[in-house]
């Protein structure tokens, strides 16, 4: 293994070095253990800043693969193996920095927010176990290792979620996160065993040199695209693509800070990345429904966000739309734009959540303050003119509702036109225009709502004014991570060109992977693909710029000058308004659907368990009742009669003999003489 | 008359059915020993008469004197014991000393 692994190996382990710290002795260390997590972290951060300085001053990749379990037997002439190991190329020096950064910025702002949790070591030592999963996601090479991760992420966000589990809406909502994910994970299962059937590896090399060869799944390109539509199930869990969407809103019940690390920025993140790694074996079919996935994913999420009200239900149906954008950009085959949009959408809606955070916290501290508990700190209706209340909290979320909006200038905005520009090129080659139309307006809703969000939050007037005046400012912990993100959410950590990312460093290192596809059922060539998208590119870049404008400037009038008057609005579009409130009804449909036929299934189920498999159990046992009685009384009556009727003829012969032993010497003598007597008339 | 060896035996065992009596028949462990010494003094006239009328010689006699010592070193242990039967059963009677029976 070489240094630069090892290193490697190291970021992955300090994680999980703070979760066993911090569980096992997490209670001695008080309030300090916080401080122990936020230092595991830091050192991590670094460590993983040196691995993406050392990786990107290189070519190819760090690879390093051992055998795990050898059966030393032949299949299809490829000796059967199980290999893992780890992996660190391009892609994953960008997510090991990422996980790190936003991890390390969550950890220092959960120890101003979550100050004084009845659960605070416990919360930072879950912090580290999600690190942990969701580095090894990133740094493994093959899919098993990489669904093992997949499931300790999905524990953790469990877990998290699940923080506060005297709440039942948390610890629900903690159960259906967890049980919706492994929906998705059946699938991702499946597809991992389609490939192992075929080609007796699970290493990524190994899978997309064998493809490259020319084998495919049982002969047949259909095959193919059902395995890498099956991996993606894993991605449509775990990056809330619809139909699955449903269980990240919920998740909002967790803590502030979680809902930043794991529902905006690195485990829903794991989704679009195990596309990105699976990217080269994806047939054309495969990229087409996932690009559907993704637009309708985008389109839905963001419809339902323009009505909500709670700030976090807001933000995360924002999040389910970007998550849709990502998942759509690399289906229409913009990869390097997809995994950018992953990045930068990392760090601004990893802000957007702290922002957030820090909004909820003053408004708790300002209730409690006037001991109103009636009150809903997240509803943006009970917020407004926070602006000069929380200068540093507005100005940091205004550059990231600027970047999420696609504005000019921030990182937001090129990722952003690269997936447009990809869409674009995506209906010049298949003639699926549907795709390009759903995107535009994504980004014009997508401006809209966030927008409305941070005018109802942060301008106009307060209505309390005696909670006004207990609204302060977030402690300098919490506010500073918040203006690292804020930096991190402008166009020169990315490209040095702001109206175009096509020539900075990061299409230079995240270049398209080989795909292996067979001719006949890939996508359009690479080289095509990207000629068209430069050619689309001004296009996307005007109409982005203008539906982002358009969508700013309708939640202006609306909300900000009230030209036009949302509330009539509303009456006017009821139907459509309480359809878009009630999330569509997903959650009834499932409910009506799903979990009703579970539920049916469960009964029957039950009743089968109750009456025919209780019934062979309990008659099994009546039975055997019935026999131990028999038995037991042939012992008592037959067995122990024999014996105590011996017992009782050797007492009664005993009672007679012992008359004779009158214990008196002289009856003895009497005895011995008679004796003697008899024997002396018998010799004589 | 005279007395030959046969007489003795007679009185010998007479005296030793006196003594197998008593020690039967008596209910005092004093008794008893009593009649056991007259078992013994039976049997010395038996050895005395065989010393005398048979060809046991002086040999007899020894038998005698021994016996006679033995029936001192026997009084005296068995009266011992009579005396400790007496401090823990307060009787000497043997009929009401049936404790082993039990």
């Amino acid at each position: 293994m070489i240094p630069e692994l090892k290193i490697a190996l190291a970021i992955l382990l300090l994680p999980l070095a703070s979760f066993v710290l911090l569980i096992f002795f997490g209670k001695r260390f008080m309030d300090k253990a916080g401080h122990i997590g936020a230092a595991f972290l830091g050192l991590d951060l670094i460590l993983a800043l040196f691995t993406f300085g050392s990786r990107m001053g290189t070519e190819g990749k760090w690879d390093f693969t051992f055998t795990w379990i050898d059966f030393h037997t032949m299949v299809n002439n490829v000796p059967l193996k199980i290999d893992i190991g780890m992996m660190v190329d391009n892609l994953t020096a960008v997510m090991l920095v990422v996980v790190t950064l936003i991890s390390f910025l969550v950890h220092l702002f959960s120890l101003a927010y979550m100050k004084g949790d009845i659960r605070y070591s416990r919360y930072y030592a879950n912090l580290g176990i999600f690190t942990f999963s969701m580095l090894g996601i990133v740094l493994t090479n093959n899919y098993l290792l990489m669904y093992v991760f997949w499931e300790l992420v999905g524990l953790s966000s469990y877990l998290l979620i699940g923080h506060w589990y005297e709440k039942k809406s948390a610890s629900d909502a903690s159960k259906k996160a967890f049980i919706v994910n492994r929906v998705g994970d059946l699938g991702f299962f499946i597809g991992i065993m389609i490939v192992w059937m075929q080609f007796s590896t699970l290493t990524f090399d190994g899978i997309f040199g064998a493809i490259g060869t020319g084998v495919i799944p049982f002969d047949s390109n259909t095959w193919l695209t059902a395995a890498g539509l099956l991996i993606f199930c894993g991605a449509v869990g775990k990056s809330a693509q619809f139909p699955l969407h449903v269980w990240l809103p919920d998740a909002m019940e967790g803590p502030t800070p979680v809902s930043a690390l794991i529902h905006a920025a690195t485990m829903v993140a794991a989704g679009v990345y195990l596309v990105a790694r699976t990217f080269p074996m994806l047939t054309a079919d495969a990229l087409m429904v996932i690009a559907y996935t993704g637009a309708i994913t985008a389109f839905i999420a963001a419809s339902i966000a323009i009505v909500q009200n709670d700030i976090k239900k807001i933000l995360a149906y924002s999040t389910v739309s970007q998550l849709g954008y990502m998942v759509m950009g690399l289906g229409v085959g913009a990869y390097s734009a997809g995994v950018m949009h992953l990045v930068t959408h990392a760090a601004f809606k990893a802000g957007l959540f702290l922002a957030s955070g820090s909004v909820i916290h003053a408004m708790h501290n300002a209730l409690h303050h006037q001991h109103d508990h009636h009150t809903d700190a997240q509803d943006v209706r009970n917020m407004g003119g926070l602006k000069s209340k929380m200068p540093f909290t507005f100005w940091t979320m205004l550059i990231f509702t600027l970047a999420i909006s696609g504005v000019p200038l921030t990182s937001g905005f090129l990722s952003k036109d690269e997936i447009l520009a990809g869409t674009l090129a995506f209906s010049h080659f298949t003639g699926h225009s549907i795709i390009p139309i759903i995107g535009f307006l994504v980004a014009g809703l997508t401006a809209f709502y966030m927008f409305r969000m941070l005018i109802l939050t942060f301008m106009g007037e307060h209505q309390d004014k005696q909670r006004y005046d207990h609204v302060h400012e977030s402690p300098f912990v919490m506010t500073v991570p918040l203006m690292v993100l804020a930096a991190l959410s402008f166009f020169f950590f990315f490209s040095l060109n702001p109206i175009s990312a096509s020539h900075g460093w990061f299409f230079e290192k995240m270049t398209y992977p080989t795909v292996v596809v067979p001719a006949a059922a890939a996508a359009t060539p690479t080289e095509e693909f990207v000629e068209e998208v430069h050619h689309q590119h001004t296009m996307a870049m005007v109409l982005s710029v203008g539906v982002s404008g358009l969508g700013i400037l309708l939640a202006f009038v609306t909300y900000f000058w009230k030209k036009i008057s949302a509330d009539a609005f509303e009456k006017t579009l009821k139907p459509l308004h309480t359809f878009l409130y009630n999330k569509w009804y997903f959650d009834e449909l499932y409910d009506a659907t799903a979990v009703a036929a579970m539920m049916g299934i469960a009964k029957v189920l039950s009743w089968f368990d109750g009456a025919i498999v209780d019934g062979i159990v309990n008659g099994a046992g009546w039975l055997a009742k019935l026999v131990s009685n028999i038995s037991s009384k042939f012992d008592s009556y037959v067995v122990d009669g024999a014996v105590n009727f011996i017992a009782y003829f050797a007492g009664l012969l005993g009672l007679s003999l012992r008359k004779v032993q009158t214990g008196k010497v002289q009856t003895y003598m009497i005895l011995a003489i008679i004796g003697l007597m008899v024997l002396m008339a018998m010799y004589m | 008359m005279t007395i030959t060896l046969t007489h003795f035996l007679i009185v010998s065992a007479i005296l030793f059915s006196f003594g197998i009596y008593a020690v039967i028949s008596r209910r005092n462990a004093i008794m008893v020993l009593m009649g056991i010494e007259l078992i013994l003094n039976s049997a010395n006239i038996n050895f005395l008469a065989f010393s005398r009328f048979g060809g046991m010689n002086i040999e007899g006699q020894m038998a005698a004197v021994f016996v006679i010592i033995l029936a001192a070193a026997e009084a005296a242990v068995a009266l011992a014991i009579v005396l400790n039967i007496y401090k823990r059963f307060h009787t000497v009677n043997v009929d009401e000393i049936s404790f082993l029976k039990d």
